[in-house]
C-alpha cells in the first residue's frame, strides 16, 4: 500500500488511527464488562447499607484511597500480611471501585473486623495516639458534622440503575436511616465491613 | 469466558502482532536497498523533499524479534482467551508455590512449636523473637510495640487480667476475641447524680483515694445495687465475664473521678478482634506466648 492512499484520504486515516489505538482497549477492557469472572458478585457479597454508602462517599472526600489501597495482590508477602488475595467478584458492586494505586498507608482492602470501632475513631480522631509513628492525617471534623443525607437516596438509586441490587424499600428509607448520624460512624461502618465477605486464613 | 470473547481477544491480539509484522514487511518491500540512499518519495514542498530511506538492518530485525517475542511469550502464557498456555501459569498457582516454598521452609518449625504448651514455649528464645515479630504486625497498633497497652487498650506486661491471664484463658482471647460491655449506671438505669458521685467515690475508697469520704460510705449501698453483680460484692471484678477488678491500680480507661464517672454514667463497651480468622492454630499458640512472657 502507498503511503498517498492514506495520506489523501482522511477519512481512512481516522479509522485506521483509532483502529491502531484501541487494540488494547478492545482486547484488556472490553471483554471485562461482560465476562462472568468480573460480573458475579462473589458468594455472601451485598450491597452497601446507605451508612457505609455515604461513609465510602466521606472515605472519597478525604482522600483515604490516595494513600491506601484496597487491593491485594497474589503474593505472599502480601497475603501473610492482609490476608487472603483480592478477587474481582468484590468489587463489582463498586462505582467506582478503590483499588487506588499506591500505599502510602497499609492496605485496606480487608481491615473490617481487624481492629475494634474505639480504636478506628480513637486513630481517626488522633493517628498518633495509637500509632505514634504514624504519619496519617487526623480528622477531627469527622466527630463534629453530620452525614449530609439529602442526596443518599438518589446515589442508592443510581446505583440501583446500575445494577447493584438495592430494594425500593431500601431507598425510601435510606435519608431516615442516617438522620443524625455523625460522619465518623459513617466511615467507621464503611471500613468495618470493607474485605469482610471472604475471611480465609493466610 | 465464553467461547464469543475468547474467540474475540485472540483474533485480535493476533491480528495485531501479525498486523505489525505485515505492516514492517509492507513498507520495507519496495526499498531495494538497506543503506542510506537519496531517495525521496517524490513529494517535494517549497524544496524541501520526504525522503525514504529503509530501515538499518538492525534495526528491522529488532521489530521481527519484539513480533517473534510477542509469539513465543503467547504461547507461553495464558494471553488468548481461554487457552492456558504451555506453562500452565496462573497467578494462584504462582501464589501456591510461594506458599509451598514457606511450608517447606518454615512449616516444621510452626508446627512444633504450635504443638508446645505456652508455659513451656515462652522460656523459648526463638520462638519468641517469632512471637515478638507476630505481635509487632498483628497486636501492636492497639496494644502498643512494648504490650503496654493504651486508653481503651489493655497493658500486657502487668498482673492485671481482664479475662484472665492464664495460658487457656489468654489462647481463647486469641482464637474467639472478646467483647467488653458495661452498661450505663450498670443494673441501675434510674440512677441519680448524687448516686452516680457517691459510687464513683466509693469506687476511688477501694484505693484510698475517695475525694469525700461521706459520699463514699453512702456509695457503698448503689455499688451493690449498680455494680457488684458484675465486680462482684468486694470489688475484685470477675474474670469469667470480663468485669475488671476495681481494686488494683490497673485501670483500663482512666482512674480519676472524671474518668470513673465517665466511665459510671456512659458505660463502656470494648472489643477485642478474634484472630482466628487470620493466623493458623500455631502463629496463635506463639503469640499466646509471647503474650504470656510480657508479664512474666
Amino acid at each position: 500500500m502507498k503511503h498517498e492512499v492514506i495520506e489523501k484520504n482522511i477519512g481512512l486515516m481516522i479509522f485506521l488511527i483509532i483502529l491502531t489505538i484501541s487494540g488494547g482497549f478492545l482486547v484488556e477492557v472490553v471483554p471485562l464488562f461482560f465476562i462472568d469472572e468480573t460480573n458475579e458478585p462473589v458468594e455472601g457479597l451485598e450491597p452497601l447499607s446507605a451508612v457505609e454508602l455515604e461513609g465510602r462517599d466521606i472515605y472519597i472526600r478525604e482522600g483515604c484511597h490516595v494513600c491506601h489501597t484496597q487491593q491485594i495482590r497474589p503474593f505472599r508477602a502480601e497475603t501473610e500480611r492482609y490476608g487472603h488475595y483480592s478477587v474481582a467478584g468484590e468489587f463489582v458492586y463498586d462505582r467506582p471501585f478503590l483499588w487506588g494505586s499506591k500505599r502510602t498507608g497499609p492496605d485496606l482492602a480487608r481491615v473490617g473486623g481487624r481492629y475494634s470501632d474505639a480504636w478506628q475513631r480513637q486513630h481517626l480522631y488522633d493517628p498518633r495516639s495509637v500509632v505514634p509513628e504514624s504519619n496519617m492525617p487526623a480528622f477531627p471534623w469527622l466527630f463534629t458534622d453530620k452525614v449530609d443525607h439529602t442526596k443518599t437516596a438518589d446515589k442508592l438509586k443510581t446505583l440501583q440503575t446500575l445494577g447493584v441490587p438495592y430494594t425500593d424499600e431500601q431507598i425510601a428509607n435510606a435519608s431516615e436511616e442516617l438522620e443524625g448520624t455523625f460522619e465518623i460512624d459513617a466511615l467507621v461502618a464503611y471500613l468495618q465491613q470493607l474485605g469482610t465477605v471472604i475471611s480465609e486464613k493466610r | 469466558m465464553s467461547t464469543f470473547w475468547s474467540v474475540w481477544i485472540s483474533v485480535i491480539v493476533l491480528g495485531t502482532v501479525f498486523g505489525c509484522w505485515w505492516l514492517l514487511y509492507e513498507t520495507r518491500k519496495n526499498q531495494t536497498s538497506d543503506s542510506e540512499t537519496d531517495r525521496t518519495t517524490g513529494h517535494s514542498f517549497d524544496g524541501i523533499e520526504e525522503l525514504d530511506n529503509p530501515l538499518p538492518k538492525w534495526w528491522y530485525y529488532l521489530f521481527v524479534a519484539t513480533c517473534v517475542f510477542a509469539l513465543a511469550y503467547l504461547a507461553l502464557y495464558p494471553g488468548l482467551g481461554n487457552y492456558k498456555g504451555l506453562l500452565g501459569w496462573t497467578q494462584e498457582n504462582q501464589w501456591e508455590a510461594e506458599q509451598q516454598i514457606a511450608q517447606a521452609r518454615y512449616g516444621e518449625l510452626y508446627a512444633r512449636y504450635g504443638d508446645t504448651p505456652v508455659e513451656e514455649l515462652y522460656t523459648n528464645d526463638d520462638a519468641m523473637q517469632i512471637g515478638q515479630r507476630l505481635f509487632a504486625n498483628n497486636c501492636a497498633v492497639c496494644h502498643g510495640s512494648a504490650g503496654r497497652g493504651n486508653i481503651g487498650f489493655p497493658n500486657l506486661t502487668d498482673d492485671a487480667w481482664i479475662y484472665g491471664g492464664d495460658p487457656d484463658s489468654i489462647l481463647s482471647t486469641l482464637h474467639n476475641g472478646r467483647a467488653g460491655a458495661m452498661p450505663a449506671m450498670g443494673t441501675m438505669p434510674n440512677m441519680t447524680p448524687t448516686q452516680v458521685d457517691q459510687v464513683v467515690n466509693f469506687v476511688l475508697s477501694y484505693s484510698d483515694r475517695a475525694e469525700d469520704p461521706e459520699a463514699a460510705k453512702k456509695g457503698e449501698q448503689v455499688y451493690a445495687q449498680a455494680c457488684a453483680a458484675c465486680h462482684g460484692p468486694d470489688g475484685k471484678g470477675n474474670q469469667g465475664i470480663g468485669a475488671p477488678n476495681l481494686t488494683d491500680d490497673a485501670w483500663l480507661y482512666g482512674s480519676t473521678y472524671d474518668w470513673i464517672k465517665d466511665t459510671v454514667v456512659n458505660g463502656r463497651q470494648n472489643m477485642m478482634p478474634a484472630q482466628s480468622d487470620r493466623l493458623s492454630d500455631d502463629q496463635i499458640q506463639i503469640l499466646a506466648a509471647y503474650v504470656y512472657s510480657l508479664s512474666r
